[in-house]
């Protein structure tokens, strides 16, 4: 077992760990601060692909900016009253089945696609520079998909600021 | 040991020994920081500042070190006990991690990314965490509310902050430190020459980002005690105080990267030799100047009222010649290790100058409104980016199109940027002066 296998078995543990701790906490903030470890493990599994553009994405989309309005909205609500609130979540006996369900159907694919439940890394020794790679991706081969995914955004935007101030 | 020094092993051990000099030296020099900030502060209010602990205040810093370490360390009883250990901490290790892929030099750099710029400013944008979670776990209000205000205003400004550097970024086509600087180097200018207003836009934002006056309301003490610090003493508080300098200096590295030519010296390309020798004309200049400083200590050594401060103030001169010496020693050793030297002085000079104009900026203007400062970022500095951004990006394409000179498209650039400023400005005055009459 290389370094590399090492350094992704800890993410993955990390990611995993850190992902059940967040839906059972009962404290919001607590669960917020394991969603941010959730997203710094997958980042450090996507740099150890070497794509560094999409592990640098995830910290400065994800866990800089989504994340710290997450936390900013939770901050607002009153954590005492949300506590003692009945919640949604007493229906374990169909989560289960969701999860086996779902469990099953990677094991399934995974099984289909390689011989083996834990096939080798293979990463190849060094990777051209991948920010470029993506930049031509996005604004050559995909342009138009992207520009489509942008005006949606835009319009959910516009929409959001519309509902929000209430006399336009 | 000639096996020591072999190159695979120096790749190793050089970025260590790099790493532990820059933890070990930082609290030393936000101490200093924190000593200028407190005479420069002096002199522009015409008092004198610190005095009394060593001559002119000189060993003030250690004495404040000292105090904050001995302080009791108090968590509040109703606080979120991990969260309030664990803050401080976030802060602490995002700024220092920043340093990483900071170039000081084109020697001493940790580590030389190819998305140097991205790792920097996301590290450095976790920092917030510190800050808003410290806020939250003090079970306070007036740490909540310093909490949230410094996330909204981080999240404001960070993107006026990020336009205003990918001017700069279209200008040198590369995210890694080390090429930026190398860019600036073959085009024979400083990216400040043409994209002055992105360098305007990022020197606004950055001083909202690490909560310097006049943009200081997560912590305005008028308002709100310390804002998301109050309920921090000793150790703790003096990590925030350690990561609110560190970011400064992050701050000032990025911006003297991207524009101020990094570790290069004024006119870097122009390499005129001192005549009969193969010595460069313009690398005498650092010696020169730290010369000047110490002679004009020497000169006011005999002046000082008590024979304590004479004594220190020619010491003071003395470590100047030695730094003067060393600087005109570096003359002479082989080219690498005379980039090295040099260029970690005109990057720390750059960075100190920065700073400067930090300090100038918080002694001048009076601190912000909170509705003020998100106006300004939302409706002014944002769209003022995004406009300089497209008209920069126009000025580049026209250059590649039509020939022609870069700087004369970029001043036409600059221009129509200038005059939407004034539009912006403009109609913001107009709605300004409508009262807000929403029932709240």
């Amino acid at each position: 077992m290389g370094l590399n296998s090492i350094l992704f078995y800890f993410f993955a543990a990390l990611a995993v760990v850190s992902a059940i701790l967040m839906v059972t906490r009962r404290n919001v903030v607590h669960g917020a601060v394991y969603l941010i470890t959730t997203l710094l493990a997958t980042a450090g599994v996507f740099l150890l692909l070497q794509a560094e553009f999409l592990f640098i994405t995830q910290v400065i989309l994800y866990v800089g900016g989504i994340m710290v309005l997450f936390v900013f909205v939770i901050m607002l609500v009153n954590l005492d009253v949300s506590l003692l609130q009945y919640q949604f979540n007493r229906q374990r006996f169909v989560a289960g089945v969701l999860a086996l369900a779902l469990a099953a159907q990677l094991f399934i694919v995974i099984k289909m696609g390689k011989t083996s439940l834990f096939p080798q890394a293979r990463v190849p020794e060094v990777l051209p520079k991948n920010t470029e790679a993506v930049a031509d991706a996005l604004f050559g081969r995909f342009m138009l998909p992207f520009e489509i995914a942008s005006i949606l955004l835009l319009v959910a935007m516009i929409g959001a600021v519309v509902m929000a101030k209430r006399r336009v | 040991m000639s096996h020591l020094l072999s190159p695979s092993i120096l790749r190793l051990v050089l970025p260590v020994l790099y790493a532990v000099v820059i933890v070990a030296v930082l609290p030393l020099l936000a101490g200093y920081i924190v000593l200028v900030e407190r005479k420069v502060m002096a002199d522009m209010q015409a008092r004198l500042g610190p005095m009394r602990v060593g001559p002119h205040g000189l060993l003030q810093p250690i004495a404040d070190a000292v105090k904050l370490l001995l302080k009791e360390d108090i968590i509040p009883d109703k606080a979120d006990r991990l969260l309030f250990w664990l803050a401080p901490l976030v802060s602490v290790t995002m700024a220092l991690l920043a340093y990483a892929a900071l170039p000081i030099g084109p020697a001493f750099q940790i580590a030389d990314l190819n998305i140097g710029l991205l790792f920097i400013l996301a590290v450095s944008s976790l920092g917030i965490y510190g800050i808003v979670l410290g806020g939250w776990a003090s079970n306070s209000h007036y740490s909540l509310l310093g909490a949230l205000r410094s996330a909204a205003q981080l999240v404001s400004y960070e993107t006026a902050a990020g336009l205003g550097l990918i001017s700069a970024l279209l200008l040198a086509g590369s995210l890694s430190m080390k090429d930026i600087v190398m860019a600036q180097y073959d085009q024979g200018i400083w990216f400040i020459s043409y994209v002055p207003i992105g360098f305007f836009i990022y020197m606004v934002g950055s001083i909202a980002e690490t909560n310097r006056a006049p943009f200081d309301l997560p912590e305005a003490e008028s308002e709100l005690v310390a804002g998301y610090m109050t309920e921090y003493s000793g150790f703790r508080w003096s990590l925030y105080f350690l990561a609110e300098y560190a970011n400064m200096i992050i701050v000032a590295g990025i911006a003297t990267t991207l524009f101020l030519g990094g570790w290069l010296r004024p006119f870097a390309s122009s390499h005129t030799a001192m005549p009969g020798t193969s010595i460069e004309l313009l690398d005498a200049l650092p010696s020169l100047l730290v010369l000047a400083v110490a002679l004009y200590c020497f000169y006011l050594a005999p002046k000082q009222p008590v024979k304590i401060q004479r004594l220190v103030m020619a010491m003071a001169g003395g470590l100047c010649l030695i730094i003067a010496g060393a600087l005109a020693g570096a003359l002479f050793a082989p080219a690498a290790v005379l980039q090295g030297i040099h260029g970690a002085f005109w990057f720390l000079a750059k960075v100190f100058a920065y700073i400067y104009f930090f300090l100038w900026f918080r002694f001048t203007f009076p601190r912000y409104r909170f509705d003020q400062l998100m106006r300004l970022g939302w409706r002014f500095l944002i769209p003022l980016a995004l406009v300089n951004l497209i008209a920069t990006a126009t000025a580049l394409l026209a250059t590649r199109e039509w020939g022609g000179s870069l700087f004369f498209y970029t001043l036409l650039a600059d221009a129509v940027t200038l005059a939407v400023a004034m539009f912006l400005a403009k109609n913001d005055e107009v709605d300004s002066v409508v009262p807000v009459t929403d029932g709240e």
